[in-house]
């Protein structure tokens, strides 16, 4: 019998405080304690990266200068994804708590929500949302004006670096790292960019404390996270789940009986075939932004990868060369093979400018393709082919 | 010509003549426009006093900053891979025929034009589309045709 993924309920639970009294209470702590607990939370950014929240809030505190920013990333632009707007409209205080109390610690008196271009529809609510944090901010004595700025569509606006190029009036390609924008970010000023996520995570450390958080997940990820769930599944939507789960354990619960692959982690991870789903686990570090799109037996994986692929030469930002021709290339290449105007064999060519793109590449956009393009073309050869 | 000079000195006494001022400065035009004529560029160079270039080499660069002539109602509709799972040629095809238009495409009446776009956010309920800033989802054919007889007739 698979073990059931465990649900958890702490960042859709309904409010149980008084609005910002998490804040309220935080800002009694001192920020050191506030910023070790969240340290010893385990946290890790939800946005695909993985970095420990708390030491970027430490490592932002300790930069000097007056002026820092705090930027939530609400770009969620990959595909599969949509638990960053379910927060958003479900229980925007938190996600605003946890940026109130990163600008507290870190000394930030600006900051921004960059909302996805696509997600319009959400401004006039989340402005009321700020609007009453506001007042609440001035009773508390906290100087942290909060605004939105609304992208205007590009997935790799999403990297932090390409988000704070177009916040600054460019075009949305990405810089080098480093400096990160810890260092050198908005305005060439230290910068905290969180997803969404973290920042209604981090808010929760603070209200239920380190040690009970950590009674959730795995040594290597702690907490809960949220997964996207669509695709063949009777259960599509958002569902907080405990980390390190098998995909064996994922497909029994959300899985319509007839489930032939899993991709974790949107387009940008891994594709997961049913002869892997005993070992392969949901939380190692593959989750990227908890995208996970279920395909049963019906699906052509090549019609699968055709459509990643096709999105990826259209997203990508045309800076590096790799990215650029690789993508394009890659794609013109499974359509050669199909039509049997390539050999089999090419496709071991395609899975070497794979990874030669992950090696050159200038940012995780280039870098990431050869997860789904290597692990569909292995594992379903003879799609790509017949 | 002169509404647009009107509008951009507008959007600059609101957003500021600062490279940042950019982004919100076309996002305003697009909505009253529905896209970026090369007169609004040309103007929007000369209000914050970078290049032409500067300006059309930014929006290229965004998919909700069209520099293509658009209709009053530009129709998204999500090509990723869920709802290709959940039947998005059969929503394309149907308005394909409701409008006369293909993809890509504008109405001569220039009320609606009909795009293709990346994954809305909304692929649990899929297949989704957005017509300007409104999303619709669980889209069927049937649905797609009561919805586009709306806004042909106005009612919305
Ligand atoms: C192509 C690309 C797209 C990304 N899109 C997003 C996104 O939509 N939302 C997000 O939070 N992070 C995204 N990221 C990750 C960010 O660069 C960054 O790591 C993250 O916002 C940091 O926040 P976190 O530590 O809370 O995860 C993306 C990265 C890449 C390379
Ligand atoms: S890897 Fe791709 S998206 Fe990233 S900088 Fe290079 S071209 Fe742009
Ligand atoms: S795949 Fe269509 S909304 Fe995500």
């Amino acid at each position: 019998m698979t073990q059931k993924p465990k649900k958890v309920d702490i960042i859709f639970s309904p409010y149980s405080v008084a609005p910002y009294q998490i804040l309220k209470d935080t800002m009694k702590r001192s920020k050191e304690e506030v910023i070790a607990e969240l340290i010893s939370s385990g946290l890790r950014g939800r946005g695909g990266a993985g970095f420990p929240t708390g030491m970027k809030w430490k490592f932002a505190a300790e930069q000097k200068g007056s002026v820092k920013y705090v930027i939530c990333n609400a770009d969620e632009g990959e595909p599969g994804t949509f638990k960053d707007r379910k927060l958003l409209m479900s229980v925007p205080r938190k996600v605003i708590s946890g940026m109130a109390i990163c600008a507290w610690v870190t000394g930030s008196t600006q900051g921004f929500i960059y909302l996805r271009r696509e997600y319009k529809y959400l401004v006039t609510e989340l402005q009321k949302e700020i609007d009453i944090f506001t007042h609440h901010s001035k009773e508390v004595g906290l100087n942290f004006n909060l605004q939105i700025f609304l992208g205007a569509g590009a997935y790799v606006c999403g990297e932090e670096t390409a988000l704070i190029e177009s916040m600054e009036g460019k075009r949305g390609e990405p810089r080098n790292k480093p400096p990160y924008p810890i260092q050198n970010g908005f305005l060439g000023k230290p910068t905290v960019v969180n997803n969404v996520e973290t920042f209604a995570s981090a808010s929760m450390v603070c209200r239920i404390g380190a040690i009970e958080y950590k009674k959730f997940g795995t040594s290597d990820q702690r907490g809960s996270k949220l997964f996207s769930i669509s695709g063949d599944s009777p259960k599509e939507g958002v569902f907080e789940l405990e980390l390190g789960m098998s995909v064996e354990s994922f497909v029994s619960e959300f899985g319509d009986g007839d489930t032939k692959a899993v991709q974790v982690g949107g387009v940008a991870g891994f594709c997961v075939p049913r002869k892997d789903f005993a070992k392969a686990i949901i939380g190692d570090g593959n989750t990227t932004g908890g995208s996970t799109m279920i395909f049963n037996s019906s699906r052509s994986m090549y019609r699968v990868l055709h459509n990643y692929l096709d999105f990826y030469a259209e997203e990508s930002c045309g800076q590096c060369t790799p990215c650029r021709i690789g993508c394009q290339q890659l794609l013109k290449g499974i359509e050669a093979v199909k039509k049997g105007e390539k050999p089999a064999e090419y496709l071991d060519q395609l899975l070497k400018l794979s990874e030669s793109m992950r090696l050159t590449s200038k940012c995780g956009l280039g870098q990431s393709v050869t997860n789904s393009f290597s692990s569909i073309v292995t594992n379903f050869r003879e799609e790509m082919i017949f | 010509m002169a509404d647009t000079k009107e509008l951009i000195n507008a959007l600059s006494t609101k957003h500021g003549v600062e490279r940042r001022s950019l982004l919100p400065i076309l996002q305003g035009i697009v909505e009253k426009e529905n896209y970026l004529s090369k007169e609004s560029m040309l103007e929007v160079a000369k209000v914050l006093d970078i290049s032409a270039a500067e300006v059309y080499g930014t929006a290229s660069f965004f998919s909700f900053l069209d520099t293509k002539e658009r209709g009053q109602y530009v129709i998204r509709v999500c090509k990723s891979m869920t709802c290709d799972m959940k039947g998005k040629e059969e929503i394309l095809s149907t308005i394909e025929s409701v409008l006369k238009i293909k993809l890509g495409e504008t109405t001569q009446d220039k009320k609606f034009s009909f795009l293709e776009t990346n994954c809305l956010g909304l692929c649990e309920e899929g297949p989704a589309m957005l017509i300007n800033d409104d999303y619709f989802v669980k889209l069927t054919p049937a649905k797609i045709r009561e919805i586009l007889d709306r806004y042909l007739r106005n009612e919305i």
